[in-house]
C-alpha cells in the first residue's frame, strides 16, 4: 500500500489488523428515512414520533427522503469516494424485537458509494485510511429495560429511533493500532460536522462495529460500540486476549463479540457457524434511485475541509502551523478565530495575537466550562473578543485584565467595555506612568543610587512605588522598561 | 346481480339505509361465506345519503373491499389467524378514493390467506362457497370478492391480484374483474404478499360498472413510489382489433368450447384473429411462485406478535416468543410459501432461483412486447377450467398450475381483464383479454364490445 508508515514500528510486530463500520445518524435532517416523522426525538417520551410506515404496520410503504440521499451524497464526496449514479435499496432479513418489520432497508451490492478516504495523522507523517463503501440504511428501534439488562423480566421498545437516516461507512482493514481507530473516528466526525449533516453530541449518533485480527489468527467483529472511547478499549482488549491466546498456543476464533462497556470487556456472541444468512434482495416498495442530478448539484458544493482549512488559515492570516492544527479539529473554533482575525488584520495585528487567544486562553477557558465554541458565540461575540486583543495590544488593559474579563462574561455574560469601566481596568497610560517613574526616581535617590551600583532589587522597590502609585493597574515590565530608559 | 345502473334506479324511489338493511339482511341468511367482516358504519353512510350529505361517482353504492387492503377502525384480517383481531389505524389509498366518492363500504371480504391462493380454501375463516354452485370455490384469492358480486351481496367490489387473484375468481364466479397496468393503483395499504407482482382492482357484474370502480381508484400516491402518477379516464371507441390468441395458454375442452365460440363472436365484430406463441411461458409459472415466494418470506416476517395481532399470554424468550406466535397463527399454505421464499433467497440459492427468476420475467415482458407489435390485445381462457369441487384439488402443485393463464401478465405488469362470456356445465366460463402497458382504455372498449354482443341471458344468467 502507498501509505506513508511511520511511527507504527511497534504495532507492526504483531500486524495488528482493524477495519471500522460506523454507523452514522444523519440526525442533522428533519425527518426520517422512509417517512415524514420528525427526527428531532431526543427529548421526548417514547414512540411519540412514529407513524404506520416507520411502526412496518401491514400496507404502510416506504418512501425515499430525498434530503437524506443529497445529505449522504455530500458525506461520500467529501470522503472522495466514488459515489454512483444508481444505487437500490435492499431489504437485509432478520428476526430481531427492535425492528418492526423484522428486516431493514439497507444498501447490498449497489450501494451509494464505493471507495474514498480519510487521512490521520500517523507520527511526523500521514495515513490515508482507505473505504471499502458508504452505504444508507435505516435505524432500528432501541430496547430498553426497568432496572438492568440482566435483572428486567422484559424489553421495552421505543420506536422514535425506527426508520433514523444511517449512512454505514466500512473502511480497509487498513488500521494497525487502536489509536489509529480512534484517530480516524475523530478525523471523521469533524468531517462530518464540517458537512453539517450531524450533530455528535446526540446520544447514539454513532455506532462502531470494529473487525480485528492479529497475524496468524481469525478476524474477530466487535458490535455495537457507541463511544470513540470504547472503540479504544475494546480494541486494546482484543489485542491483549488475542495475544494471550496466542501465547498458549490456543487458536483465535472467528466469532461476533460484544463490548461490555462497563467492565471493558469483550464476551462471544456467536462463531462463525452461527452467522447469519440475511437473504438481501431488492426492495420491491422502491424503485432504483438516479443520483446523478444530486451529484450534479452537490459537486463543487462540497464546503473546504479541515485539511484545507488547516493550509489556509496558515497562509491566510500567517499563524503557526500548530495554531492552524488545533483551530480546524472544531469548525466553530475555526469560525470565531477567522471573524476575530479579519478584524484585527485591519489594524495590522499580528494574528498569532488572535490565534492564541482563541486556542490557548478562550478555548481553556471554556473547558474548563464543560461548554463549546457555540457558547462562546452567544456569549461572547468574536466582535467583542476583537475589542478585548485590540485593548490588549494598545497597551490599554493588561494580559491578566484580559483574561479576568473573558472569565467574567462567560460566567456571568456582559460587555467589554462595562465591565473595563466597573472593574477599572484599563491600564494607565504611558504619559502618566512615566511621569510616575519620574517622581518615584526623585523621592528616593538612595535607591536610583543603589540600582546605578548594581542592586536589581532597587528596580524592584522603584517599579513597586510606581505600583503603589497607580493601585496596581500599571503593567510591571513596561514600568520597569520606562524607570531604565528615564535613568539611561 | 345487481348493477349500479339498478341500485341507482331503486334509490329513487326507496331510501339507501333501507336498501341496504335488506342487502344486510339477505348476507346474514348468506351461506357464502364471502365476507370476514361487515361494517357497523355502513348502515350510517346510507342515512348520510338519505340526509342527501353524500356525494360523489360512488354516492350510496355499497362496495366490499377484499380483507388485505386497509380500513381504518374497520378490522382487516388477510383471513389469517396472525391478524384476526387486527384493526388498522390507517385507510389504503383506495379506501380513501371510496369514501371521497360516497360510497358505502359494506364489508370485507374473504380471501386465501395473505391472498394465498386459488380457490379461498385457506381462510382461516372458512372457503368462500361458489355462488353457482355452493360445492363448489369461488376461486382465489379474492374469493370473496368475486362472490359477493356474483351472489348479489354487494354492487361492486375490490380484489387484489398477486398472480391472478382477482381474474380467477371473476371466472369461476362469473363476473368482470380488472388488474391494471402495474402501479396505476396505488398499493399504499394494500398488506403485501409480492409487492413487486401485485395491483388492486375492481370487480363488477359488467363492464361499464368495473370502469366505474376502476376510474375512482386509479391515480396518483406518492405514498407509493411504484405508482404511476396517473389516473384512468374511460373514453369510448370504435376500432377494429388485430387480436392474438396465446398458443400456450390452454384449458379444458368444456372451456375451450365457450372460447372458441367468444374467438367466433370476435371475428364477427370485424376485427381479426390470429395465433401467437410465447416461447417463454413455459418457464412462467415457476419464476413466478419464486419471486412471489420470495417476497413473502420477508413481507410476512413482520407479524411476530409484539406491535399487533395474535399475541401469546405469557412472556418467553424472543425466539421462542415469535416462533410459537407463527406457528399458532399462519396456515399451511402460508408456511410453505414462508418456507420455499426464505429458501429461494437463501446464501447460495439466491442466483440459482431469485436470480434465474428475473432472468425469466424479462423474458415474459419481451414475449409480450414482441406480441405487442403485431396485435393489439392478446386473449385467452381466463383459467384452465372451471370452478373445481371444494377440496377438490388437495396437492399444492396441482392447485399452483391453475395459475398458468394468470402468472405471466404479473410478470410482466400488464394489465389483463376477466370478462364472462357463457357457461361450461352450468358453471361460468371467463375470456382473458390482456394489453400493452396503459392500455387499459384499449381492452375495456373491447370488453365493452364483446359484454354487449353476447347472449346475455347465457352470459349473465341469475342463480
Amino acid at each position: 500500500m502507498s501509505q506513508q508508515v511511520t511511527g507504527q514500528r511497534m504495532e507492526r510486530k504483531d500486524e495488528v489488523v482493524i477495519g471500522l463500520e460506523v454507523h452514522i445518524q444523519l440526525n442533522k435532517l428533519n425527518t426520517k428515512l422512509f417517512c415524514s416523522c420528525s427526527t428531532d426525538y431526543h427529548e421526548d417520551e417514547p414512540n411519540t414520533h412514529v407513524c404506520p410506515v416507520c411502526l412496518g404496520m401491514p400496507g404502510a410503504m416506504p418512501v425515499i427522503n430525498e434530503m437524506a440521499i443529497k445529505f449522504a451524497v455530500k458525506v461520500a464526496l467529501a470522503l472522495n469516494a466514488d459515489v454512483q449514479p444508481f444505487t437500490v435499496f435492499d431489504r437485509k432479513n432478520y428476526f430481531y424485537p427492535d425492528l418492526p418489520k423484522d428486516f431493514q432497508i439497507s444498501q447490498y451490492d449497489r450501494p451509494l458509494a464505493w471507495g474514498g478516504y480519510v487521512t490521520i495523522e500517523a507520527g511526523q507523517g500521514e495515513k490515508k485510511i482507505l473505504l471499502k463503501r458508504i452505504h444508507m440504511e435505516e435505524d432500528p428501534g432501541k430496547l430498553s429495560y426497568r432496572g438492568s439488562i440482566t435483572t428486567a423480566r422484559y424489553s421495552m421498545i421505543d420506536y422514535n429511533r425506527s426508520g433514523m437516516p444511517l449512512l454505514e461507512i466500512v473502511t480497509e482493514p487498513v488500521m494497525n493500532s487502536p489509536k489509529e481507530a480512534r484517530q480516524f473516528l475523530n478525523k471523521l466526525r469533524i468531517i462530518l460536522e464540517y458537512l453539517d449533516v450531524f450533530d455528535g453530541s446526540l446520544e447514539g449518533a454513532m455506532r462502531i462495529d470494529a473487525n480485528i485480527s492479529l497475524k496468524g489468527g481469525g478476524r474477530v467483529e466487535i458490535k455495537n460500540i457507541s463511544s470513540f472511547k470504547g472503540v479504544e478499549k475494546a480494541l486494546t482488549y482484543e489485542i491483549t486476549r488475542q495475544k494471550n491466546l496466542k501465547r498458549r498456543g490456543k487458536e483465535v476464533r472467528r466469532e461476533t463479540r460484544h463490548f461490555d462497556e462497563i467492565n471493558n470487556i469483550t464476551v462471544s456472541l456467536r462463531g462463525k457457524e452461527e452467522e447469519q444468512d440475511y437473504r438481501y434482495f431488492p426492495e420491491p416498495d422502491l424503485v432504483p434511485v438516479d443520483a446523478t442530478g444530486i451529484i450534479e448539484e452537490l459537486r463543487g458544493t462540497i464546503p473546504e475541509m479541515p485539511e484545507q482549512k488547516r493550509i489556509r488559515l496558515a497562509e491566510q492570516y500567517g499563524i503557526g502551523e500548530n495554531f492552524a492544527k488545533v483551530l480546524v479539529l472544531d469548525l466553530k473554533m475555526a469560525d470565531y478565530f477567522e471573524e476575530v482575525a479579519k478584524s484585527l488584520a485591519e489594524d495590522g495585528i499580528n494574528l498569532n495575537v488572535a490565534a492564541s487567544w482563541t486556542v490557548d486562553v478562550l478555548r481553556g477557558e471554556l473547558n474548563y466550562r464543560s461548554k463549546d465554541f457555540r457558547f462562546a458565540y452567544s456569549i461572547l461575540e468574536p466582535a467583542e473578543m476583537v475589542k478585548i486583543l485590540k485593548y490588549l495590544t494598545d497597551g490599554k488593559i493588561t494580559e491578566k485584565s484580559a483574561v479576568e474579563i473573558i472569565r467574567t462574561i462567560l460566567d456571568k455574560g456582559g460587555n467589554v467595555d462595562m465591565i473595563i469601566e466597573e472593574k477599572g481596568l484599563f491600564a494607565i497610560a504611558n504619559s502618566e506612568i512615566e511621569k510616575l517613574c519620574r517622581e518615584a526616581i526623585e523621592k528616593n535617590p538612595k535607591a536610583v543610587e543603589d540600582y546605578i551600583a548594581g542592586k536589581e532589587q532597587a528596580l524592584n522597590f522603584l517599579v513597586g512605588q510606581v505600583m503603589k502609585a497607580t493601585r496596581g493597574k500599571a503593567d510591571p515590565a513596561e514600568t520597569a522598561r520606562i524607570i531604565n530608559k528615564i535613568l539611561s | 346481480m345487481i348493477s349500479v345502473t339498478e341500485w341507482r334506479e331503486r334509490l329513487e324511489s326507496e331510501r339507501c339505509s333501507d336498501m341496504l338493511s335488506e342487502l344486510l339482511e339477505r348476507i346474514g341468511e348468506s351461506k357464502l361465506n364471502a365476507y370476514v367482516t361487515l361494517s357497523e358504519d355502513a348502515i350510517k353512510t346510507a342515512e348520510l345519503y338519505d340526509r342527501e350529505e353524500l356525494k360523489g361517482k360512488l354516492a350510496g353504492i355499497p362496495v366490499a373491499v377484499k380483507d388485505c387492503i386497509t380500513t381504518r377502525d374497520l378490522k382487516t384480517t388477510c383471513s389469517s389467524r396472525i391478524l384476526h383481531n387486527y384493526i388498522p389505524p390507517f385507510d389504503a389509498h383506495v379506501v380513501e378514493r371510496l369514501r371521497e366518492e360516497g360510497a358505502i363500504i359494506i364489508g370485507k371480504t374473504n380471501m386465501d390467506e395473505f391472498a394465498m391462493g386459488t380457490t379461498t380454501e385457506t381462510s382461516y375463516f372458512g372457503v368462500v362457497r361458489n355462488p353457482h354452485d355452493l360445492e363448489r370455490v369461488a376461486g382465489g384469492s379474492s374469493g370473496g370478492s368475486g362472490a359477493v358480486i356474483a351472489g348479489d351481496e354487494a354492487v361492486l367490489s375490490l380484489g387484489s391480484d398477486t398472480g391472478g387473484s382477482i381474474r380467477c375468481p371473476a371466472s369461476f364466479c362469473g363476473v368482470v374483474g380488472l388488474k391494471g397496468t402495474y402501479g396505476l393503483v396505488s398499493r399504499y395499504g394494500l398488506i403485501p404478499y409480492a409487492n413487486s407482482l401485485e395491483q388492486i382492482g375492481p370487480m363488477a357484474s359488467n363492464v361499464h360498472d368495473l370502469i366505474l370502480l376502476f376510474e375512482v381508484v386509479a391515480g396518483k400516491d406518492e405514498r407509493d413510489s411504484t405508482n404511476a402518477g396517473r389516473g384512468f379516464r374511460f373514453e369510448k371507441k370504435e376500432k377494429r382489433l388485430r387480436v392474438g390468441i396465446i398458443k400456450e395458454m390452454t384449458a379444458k375442452d368444456d372451456v375451450m368450447t365457450k372460447f372458441n365460440e367468444s374467438v367466433e363472436l370476435i371475428e364477427s365484430l370485424g376485427h381479426s384473429a390470429g395465433e401467437v406463441s410465447m416461447k417463454s411461458f413455459k418457464y412462467a409459472l415457476a419464476a413466478y411462485y419464486v419471486i412471489a415466494m420470495s417476497e413473502a418470506s420477508s413481507n410476512l416476517a413482520r407479524y411476530d406478535g409484539v406491535r399487533y395481532g395474535h399475541a401469546l399470554d405469557q412472556l418467553d424468550s424472543w425466539t421462542r416468543y415469535f416462533s410459537r406466535v407463527r406457528a399458532e397463527g399462519f396456515g399451511d399454505e402460508v408456511k410453505r410459501r414462508i418456507m420455499l421464499g426464505s429458501y429461494a433467497l437463501s446464501a447460495g440459492y439466491f442466483g440459482k432461483y431469485y436470480l434465474k427468476a428475473l432472468k425469466v420475467r424479462t423474458l415474459v415482458k419481451n414475449d409480450f412486447q414482441r406480441a405487442f407489435k403485431d396485435y393489439d390485445v392478446l386473449i385467452s381462457p381466463t383459467m384452465p377450467s372451471t370452478a373445481f369441487r371444494i377440496g377438490e384439488l388437495a396437492d399444492p402443485l396441482t392447485m399452483y398450475k391453475m395459475d398458468v393463464n394468470t402468472v405471466p401478465i404479473n410478470l410482466a405488469g400488464i394489465p389483463a381483464l376477466s370478462l364472462p362470456i357463457g357457461f361450461a356445465n352450468s358453471l361460468p366460463v371467463g375470456l382473458q383479454v390482456m394489453g400493452d402497458y396503459f392500455s387499459e382504455n384499449l381492452i375495456l372498449n373491447f370488453a365493452l364490445e364483446i359484454e354487449e354482443n353476447l347472449d346475455r341471458g347465457e352470459a349473465f344468467k341469475q342463480i
